[in-house]
Formats: C-alpha cells, sequence, structure tokens
C-alpha cells in the first residue's frame, strides 16, 4: 500500500508547488488524480517516483510504500535497497522510448534490475505478450519510430511491468493518442491493475476517463487536494465549487446543443497563490471568510472530503 | 536614468565574465580611437640602442628589436583590429544577408547559389583567403575580403536557414496571402527578426576575424609590415622569443582576449535569443 | 541505402567539379599572362614556349580545363616550378608529416574533448563546469601559432622534453620515437577544435538529458553513471560526430600555420612556401587534393551518422 502524508513540494527558492497532499492508494486499486495543466499533479507524481528535477525538491511530509520510507529515494536507490517500486508511463510515448535502442534491449534493461533471476529474452517477450503486442518476436528487435503511438505506449506499459512494481503511475497515458487506442489502452491498463494487483495512480484531466477507468478520485488545484471521493458519490453530488465547475465543463451526452461551459478566469501560477482557498477568486460562492486562514475539511458520505467553506452540499464539519 | 542605467547593468552583473568582455572591448575602442593620445610613443620609432628592453619604467610593456615601444604598437594594433573585425561583418553581412534571403524566397535560385556556397565551403578557409590574396594581392583591405569571403558563406548558410523558418510562419503567411509584396515581406517581416541572430552571428565573425588576421599576418601575406597589427607585431616577435618572451605574451594576449571577450558577449547574446532560431546558431 | 549513397557520391562529385573549375581559373584570375605567372619574368622563351604547349594555353580556356582535370584524373597534378619535380611528388614527400599530424591530433580531440565535455555536462553550473567551460572558450579563442610558440618556449627551448621544430620520417633513423616531434604541434593544434568538440559534447549532452527518454530510463532505476553511457551520452554522440567534417576542415586550415611555426615538412608548410616561391602548379595541386579529402571525410561522416541513427531512413 502506498501512503501518501502531507507531501510538500517546493521550487528550490523555497516556493511551494505541492502543498500538503495526502492519499493512499491500495494494491488493485486504481485513484484518479485530477486537475488542469499546472495543478501540480504531475510534480506530485514525479515526486512519487522520486524523479524531480534538480531544481524541485521534497520539502515535506513522506512517502512510505509497504511500510517503507522512500520520501527521498531515487529509482536506482530503491532498487539497491529492495524497497517496493513505483513505475511510470508517461504522457509523450513517442519521445519515451530510446530512438537508438531497439525495444528488446530497453525492455531487457529493465528487467535486468528488477528480475535478475529470469531470462531477460523470455521475460521481455512474455510481458510483450501481456501487454498484447502482437508478433512479439519481431516488435522486440524493432526500433521505436517504427511502431504507432499505441504501440509505444503499451512497450511504456511493458518495460513498467518489467519493474514488478507495486504502484503504477500512469501521466495522461492516452491523452497522446487517438481515441479508439485510448480505450484499448485504458483496458490494458484496468485489466494489468486487476489481474497483478498493482495500484495504481492515473493522472488525469478529462473526468471522462475518470468515470470509465477508476473506483476514487481526488481533485486537485493550485497544489491543493480540494476533493477525494468514490467515482460514484463524486459525480452525483460534488462538494468542492472547483469539481462541480469541471463537471460542468463535460459534455451533456442528453443535450444535442454543443456545450462549453468553462470555469471564468483561469488557474494561478504557482509563485502567486493567494491565501487561503487558492479557488476563491474564481468561485462564484466565495465569501471574504475563503480569502485567508485555513479552510475547514468537511467530510460527506462514503469517505467523500473537501476543503471548504461553503460545500455545494452539506457535508458533516471534521 | 539611474533606472535605466540599472537596467543596463542588469545582465552584466549576472554574468561577470560578459562584463569583462564588454569592458575590455570598450577599452580596445578607446585604444583604437585616442592611439595617439594614449600611445607614449610614435608606434615606428626607432631606438636602435634600446633594443628588446624588457617591460619597466620607460618602456611599459618592453621594446621590441627595432627598440620600438611595444606598449605604443599595441594601442595603435587596436586600429587595425577594430579595422578588419567591422571591415569583416560589414562584408559577410552585407553579402551573406542578400544571398541566404533570396535562396529562401526563390527556390530555384537558391538551389544554385546554396550549391555554390558548399563549393566554396568545401575549401579549407585559410586556403581560401590565401587563394584570395594570391589573386588580389597583400594590403588590409584585401586581408579583409579574403577573410570575409570566408564568413561570407556561413552567413548566407545561417541567414537562408533562418529566412526558410521564418517565410514558413504564420504570420508572414498571413502576410503573403493578404497580398503583401515581396519587398514588404522581407524588409517588414523577415529582416526584422533575423536582427538578433544576425548580431550573435557578428560577434562571432568578428572574434574569428582577429584570428584568422592573425595568421594571415602570421604567414607574412596580412597586413604590410611597416602596418602595427598585433599578428605582424608576433610574426616579427618569432625569433626573439627565447630572449625576449614578452614580445609574444602582450600582442598574443590582445588577440586572445579580444576574440575571447567577442565570443563572450555572442554567447550572452545568443542565451537572450529566441530559443527556436537557438540550435541554427550553434557551430 | 544503396541509393542514398549514390546520390550523395553524385553530389560531392559535382562539388569537387565545380571546386576543380575555380582551382584551374586561379591561375587566370592572377593578373598578368600565366606562363609569366607561373615561371616569373626571368622565364627564357624557351621554357615559356614549353610551358605554353604543355599547358596548352594556345587552345580555348575549355579545353584547357579539360586537358588540365584529364591531367589531374590520371595522376598528373604538373609539374612544380620551384622543385621541377612533379606536383604529386612534392604532395606525397609532405604526406606522411600531415597525416600523421591530423591522426594524433584528431586523438587528442577525441580523448579531451569528449570525456571533459561528458563531465562539464554531469557537473552543470558547478564552478567544474563553469571552469570548463570558461577555459574551453578561452583556448576556442586563441591562435594556434601562439599556443605553439609557447609550447615551444615552455617544453622545447625550456624544458627540453620536445624537439621544438622538424620531423625526420618514422621510416628514417629514430624510426617511430620519430614521433615525439609531432607531440608539440599536435598539441597545438588540436587545443581550439578539443575546445569546441568539448562545448559541442556538453550542449549537446545538456540537451539529450531532458529529453523524456532520459526520465524514463531513470525510472527503471538503472544506477545514473548507466543513465548516462548509454542514454545520454549514446545519443549525445550522434551531434558530435556530425561535427567532425567540419573540424576537419578547421585542422587543414590551422596545420597550415602549425607546421609553418613547427617547420613541419608537411603539405600544409608547401602551401606557405608555395604561394611565397609563386609556384602556383604546386598550390592548385594541392588544394585540389585537400578538397578531395575533404568531401570523402565528409562523406564518410554523413554515412556514419546515417548509419548510427537509426531513425534516418536510407531509402
Amino acid at each position: 500500500m502506498l501512503n501518501v502524508e502531507n507531501l510538500v513540494v517546493s521550487l528550490r527558492s523555497g516556493i511551494p508547488i505541492v502543498r500538503n497532499v495526502s492519499f493512499r492508494i491500495e494494491p488493485g486499486e486504481i485513484l484518479a488524480l485530477v486537475g488542469e495543466s499546472g495543478s501540480g499533479k504531475s510534480l506530485t507524481s514525479l515526486a512519487l517516483m522520486g524523479l524531480l528535477p534538480p531544481s524541485i525538491a521534497i520539502t515535506g511530509g513522506r512517502i512510505t510504500l509497504d511500510g517503507a520510507e522512500i520520501t527521498h529515494l531515487a529509482p536506482h536507490q530503491r532498487v539497491r535497497r529492495g524497497c517496493g517500486k513505483v513505475a511510470m508511463i508517461f504522457q509523450e510515448p513517442m519521445t519515451s522510448l530510446n530512438p537508438v535502442l531497439r525495444i528488446g534491449e530497453q525492455i531487457e534493461e529493465a528487467i535486468r534490475m528488477h528480475d535478475p533471476d529470469s531470462v531477460p529474452a523470455e521475460r521481455a517477450l512474455e510481458l510483450l505478450d501481456m501487454v498484447r503486442i502482437p508478433d512479439a518476436a519481431h516488435q522486440l528487435r524493432a526500433y521505436p519510430h517504427e511502431l504507432s503511438g499505441g504501440m509505444r505506449q503499451r512497450v511504456m506499459i511493458a518495460i513498467a511491468l518489467a519493474c514488478r512494481p507495486e504502484i503504477l503511475i500512469a501521466d495522461e497515458p492516452t491523452t497522446a493518442l487517438d481515441v479508439t487506442v485510448q480505450r484499448q489502452v485504458l483496458g490494458l491498463i484496468r485489466d494489468l491493475c486487476e489481474r497483478l494487483g498493482v495500484g495504481v495512480l492515473f493522472i488525469t484531466h478529462d473526468l471522462g476517463v475518470v468515470a470509465q477507468l477508476s473506483e476514487r478520485v481526488a481533485v486537485m488545484y493550485a497544489g491543493v487536494l480540494v476533493e477525494t471521493a468514490d467515482v460514484v458519490p463524486l459525480f452525483r453530488a460534488p462538494l468542492h465549487p472547483y469539481t462541480a465547475g469541471l463537471m460542468a465543463c463535460l459534455p451533456d451526452p442528453d443535450s444535442d446543443e454543443p456545450h462549453m461551459a468553462t470555469i471564468p478566469g483561469s488557474a494561478p501560477r504557482a509563485d502567486a497563490i493567494p491565501d487561503g482557498c487558492p479557488f476563491a477568486p474564481r468561485c462564484p460562492r466565495a465569501q471574504s471568510v475563503c480569502r485567508s486562514g485555513t479552510l475547514p475539511l468537511v467530510r460527506g458520505a462514503e469517505g467523500q472530503a473537501a476543503r471548504c467553506h461553503f460545500p455545494l452540499t452539506e457535508g458533516a464539519l471534521a | 536614468m539611474r533606472q535605466i542605467l540599472i537596467n543596463l547593468a542588469r545582465p552584466f552583473v549576472a554574468r561577470p565574465m560578459t562584463a569583462f568582455g564588454v569592458l575590455f572591448l570598450l577599452t580596445i575602442v578607446v585604444f583604437a580611437a585616442l592611439s595617439p593620445w594614449i600611445a607614449p610613443f610614435p608606434p615606428d620609432q626607432i631606438d636602435p640602442v634600446n633594443r628588446l628592453q624588457p617591460p619597466g619604467v620607460g618602456h611599459l610593456l618592453g621594446t621590441d628589436h627595432f627598440g620600438r615601444d611595444t606598449f605604443s604598437r599595441i594601442v595603435y594594433g587596436a586600429r587595425l583590429a577594430l579595422l578588419i573585425g567591422i571591415g569583416v561583418v560589414v562584408f559577410a553581412l552585407a553579402t551573406g544577408v542578400p544571398i541566404g534571403v533570396l535562396s529562401a524566397l526563390f527556390p530555384r535560385l537558391g538551389v544554385v547559389l546554396m550549391r555554390m556556397v558548399d563549393v566554396l565551403m568545401s575549401f579549407p578557409s585559410l586556403l581560401l583567403a590565401l587563394g584570395l590574396i594570391v589573386i588580389l594581392g597583400q594590403g588590409v583591405f584585401n586581408a579583409i575580403l579574403a577573410i570575409g569571403l570566408i564568413y561570407l558563406t556561413t552567413t548566407a548558410r545561417i541567414v537562408y536557414g533562418l529566412a526558410l523558418r521564418l517565410k514558413a510562419e504564420p504570420f508572414v503567411e498571413a502576410a503573403r496571402s493578404s497580398g503583401a509584396g515581396t519587398w514588404w515581406i522581407v524588409t517588414r517581416h523577415i529582416l526584422p527578426n533575423m536582427i538578433s541572430p544576425l548580431l550573435v552571428q557578428a560577434s562571432f565573425v568578428f572574434a574569428f576575424a582577429q584570428l584568422g588576421a592573425a595568421s594571415l599576418d602570421f604567414l607574412g601575406l596580412g597586413a604590410p609590415p611597416d602596418i602595427p597589427s598585433w599578428g605582424n607585431m608576433l610574426a616579427e616577435s618569432r625569433i626573439y622569443i627565447t630572449r625576449a618572451s614578452w614580445l609574444l605574451l602582450w600582442p598574443g594576449l590582445m588577440i586572445v582576449l579580444t576574440a575571447f571577450s567577442l565570443n563572450l558577449v555572442g554567447d550572452a547574446l545568443r542565451d537572450r535569443m529566441d530559443p527556436r532560431f537557438r540550435e541554427l546558431m550553434r557551430k | 541505402m544503396g541509393p542514398y549513397i549514390l546520390r550523395r557520391t553524385g553530389a560531392a562529385i559535382a562539388t569537387l567539379i565545380a571546386a576543380s573549375v575555380i582551382i584551374f581559373a586561379f591561375i587566370h584570375l592572377i593578373p598578368g599572362d600565366p606562363v609569366y605567372v607561373m615561371l616569373g619574368d626571368a622565364a627564357t622563351p624557351d621554357q615559356v614556349e614549353e610551358l605554353r604547349e604543355r599547358m596548352g594555353l594556345n587552345e580555348p580556356l575549355v579545353v584547357q580545363y579539360l586537358i588540365w582535370a584529364g591531367n589531374a584524373l590520371q595522376g598528373d597534378l604538373g609539374q612544380s616550378i620551384f622543385f621541377e619535380t612533379p606536383v604529386t611528388q612534392v604532395i606525397a614527400e609532405g604526406a606522411e608529416t600531415s597525416i600523421l599530424l591530423a591522426l594524433i591530433t584528431m586523438f587528442w580531440i577525441v580523448a579531451f574533448g569528449i570525456p571533459v565535455g561528458v563531465l562539464a555536462a554531469m557537473r552543470q553550473g558547478t564552478w567544474v563546469d563553469q571552469g570548463l567551460s570558461g577555459l574551453a572558450m578561452l583556448l576556442a579563442s586563441v591562435p594556434t601559432f601562439w599556443v605553439g610558440l609557447y609550447l615551444i618556449l615552455t617544453f622545447a627551448a625550456g624544458l627540453g622534453w620536445f624537439p621544438s621544430s622538424g620531423y625526420p620520417s618514422i621510416f628514417e633513423e629514430g624510426g617511430l620515437s620519430n614521433l615525439r616531434y609531432l607531440v608539440l604541434p599536435s598539441l597545438a593544434l588540436a587545443a581550439p577544435n578539443a575546445a569546441l568538440i568539448l562545448r559541442l559534447t556538453r550542449a549537446s549532452m545538456l540537451d539529450v538529458a531532458r529529453e523524456d527518454y532520459v526520465r524514463t530510463a531513470r525510472a527503471k532505476g538503472i544506477p545514473p553513471y548507466r543513465v548516462v553511457l548509454r542514454h545520454i551520452l549514446r545519443n549525445a554522440l550522434l551531434a558530435v560526430v556530425s561535427a567532425f567534417g567540419f573540424t576537419f576542415a578547421a585542422l587543414i586550415s590551422e596545420a597550415v600555420v602549425t607546421e609553418t611555426v613547427f617547420a613541419l615538412p608537411g603539405i600544409g608548410r608547401t602551401v606557405v612556401q608555395s604561394i611565397l616561391r609563386r609556384d602556383y602548379p604546386v598550390i592548385q595541386g594541392v588544394v585540389l587534393v585537400i578538397v578531395c579529402l575533404y568531401l570523402v571525410i565528409n562523406l564518410i561522416v554523413d554515412l556514419s551518422y546515417r548509419l548510427l541513427d537509426p531513425r534516418v531512413e536510407l531509402e
């Protein structure tokens, strides 16, 4: 089980970008992390991986995986200490594979690190079968540029699985793909999650994808988790006005007219996040109390929770 | 006023090396402009009694084998360094920019012109310059032409690449489809957008022109020997280096620091440039 | 790959033909009668007539060019006026020195430029990087002959470790130990070019380090040194390899000066001396050979680049 407690990620200059984020992921569970670009969701995932760029660091909180602390460990340090692993697939399958190495070499490299007892070539073949790449033996000898985007993303998943992860992070893995390919890749991720008992953190800005895929959702805005809930209650009755705003932006299947609602204003820059609730300047329900001080945690039914003074449904104050 | 000065100074405070480069280049300009007032002796005043004097009180940087004052010759040498640098830059831009822009605008002509540039580039640069000197004869102006010819080719290539890219930019396409003429597009859209890459190229050309001119001088095929140039000073001192190593030091340092300063400035300009063009300017 | 080689070779040959026209025209661009240009004003009428005959100077220019190019194709680059021997022989005599000098210089460039560039990139932003990058820019701003003179002053005249000038063939007495004559010249020649390769390696390493696939490699948990060697360096070197054609051209230019400084009996010094002696057939011959060499090396660099990068289609 992955447990993130009060995670703070900051620029070297001291400006926090991700603030007090906490969540947990059980084996075989899919948690969707939803937010606009720039909300800090990708940085959260890189922090979990131990892959933050040098100018950004974890400055608070802790990350544990099956009880072992991995907060400040880079992937190779986690391998050396034999602690549980987090693997990741990225948004851009076109650029995430090394162009001068064959697919097979890139998968086997991961196998040798994480599965020293197996025969790398056999295991690589097995993994490609597992991610449903046809003619796997032939594809192992291919270079990345010879594969389509969907195939490359499957290769990325195979590389991630080669690391034998407890947790798989998928950072918008389908945004760069065609719609039909998107559905296949999503199906594959859900299937692998169930079959292998891997916990998945699925990062997306698309609530539509969330509804198809995951059981639980965490909504992020300006570096803060504003609401966490199971999918069904969240869609039925969001607590936080921002979540409601996101849902209003979804196309309405029952309506004929093209529906293009947007939330007015734009998300604050990381270096100009207002005091109090970061969403207050754009929030239709905001009052002066929202613009300073700490935010109350509101709990709804079935584990739903939000940080808001004026939630849409009356929840119980925690 | 104070704010303007602070703004001007800001990039140099952040990059102390660049500040050094700018200061050094300013010194060269001052040397060139005020040579007769700065130099304690005329550059060609011979003093057989005081030949090969080490640096000291009378002669700040020592004297050469004719007893000429090294410091004075260094100061006057700045004139030639600037003349060569400016001359080569002007020649390279005045020829390379039209060739590059025309080639980009008229692809048929471009094939021919860029092919010719390729042919010129297949000659090692110094041999090309030497060949031209043989044809034209020795002299400062011809040295400028010879070195300029080398940088005509590189400038034309870079401008060609820039112009092709700019030609495909939406704002140029838009201007074209709204009926703007070629001349209008070149003067309003293409050239103005090239100014900063060309500034970078100019500072690098200026720097390498110094090295090229020094090589020509050293081979005895650059500026005539009676002109005090840093390259000539090095060439003449060559046989005395074991006895008077300062003769090697000062003019050499001037060449190195001038080229170094220009490279620093060029690098600083490039880092402030539009990142889309940066890769084209990498050598 | 075949058609690509053919097309690329065809382009190189076209360039060579154009360059040869320029080299041929060179003699006619020098003011004065080509024969007197070549023989000097003191030539006897017999010599003048003989050269006129041999060069076909009474024929139209096109025919003259064809005669000259035809002879060159058959390995006859004409006769040196100063040495009174075939130009090919003059070139052959300088070839050993120049080729060995180029090879040793290339060795320094690769042995210093690339590893130090990698080091600077890995220590990006630290004082190590700033020091190395600053040093590289300084070296790139130094005239090779000045470095050469200082090397002579320090290691030949001062310490006496290496000879200051000349080069006896390795096939003569002394054998391979004669290579010590080339140590200082090759270092002088390598300095600015190694600096350029260093800067290029560093910049290209930093570019590649930002690529997504490097992040993928890190995510696999492979150790940092392996990420650098297998994923970053390998891709970064592609850009460096493609710069070697340019480096070679720069080497030739600077070798002309370096050979003069160290009084090496190479092709570069021959060119300079031939210019001063107005021995034009030698200049033409040497330049033609160098242009050929440059085109061949660029062809090789281009093809090897394409072999190294699987993305480039070799249709």
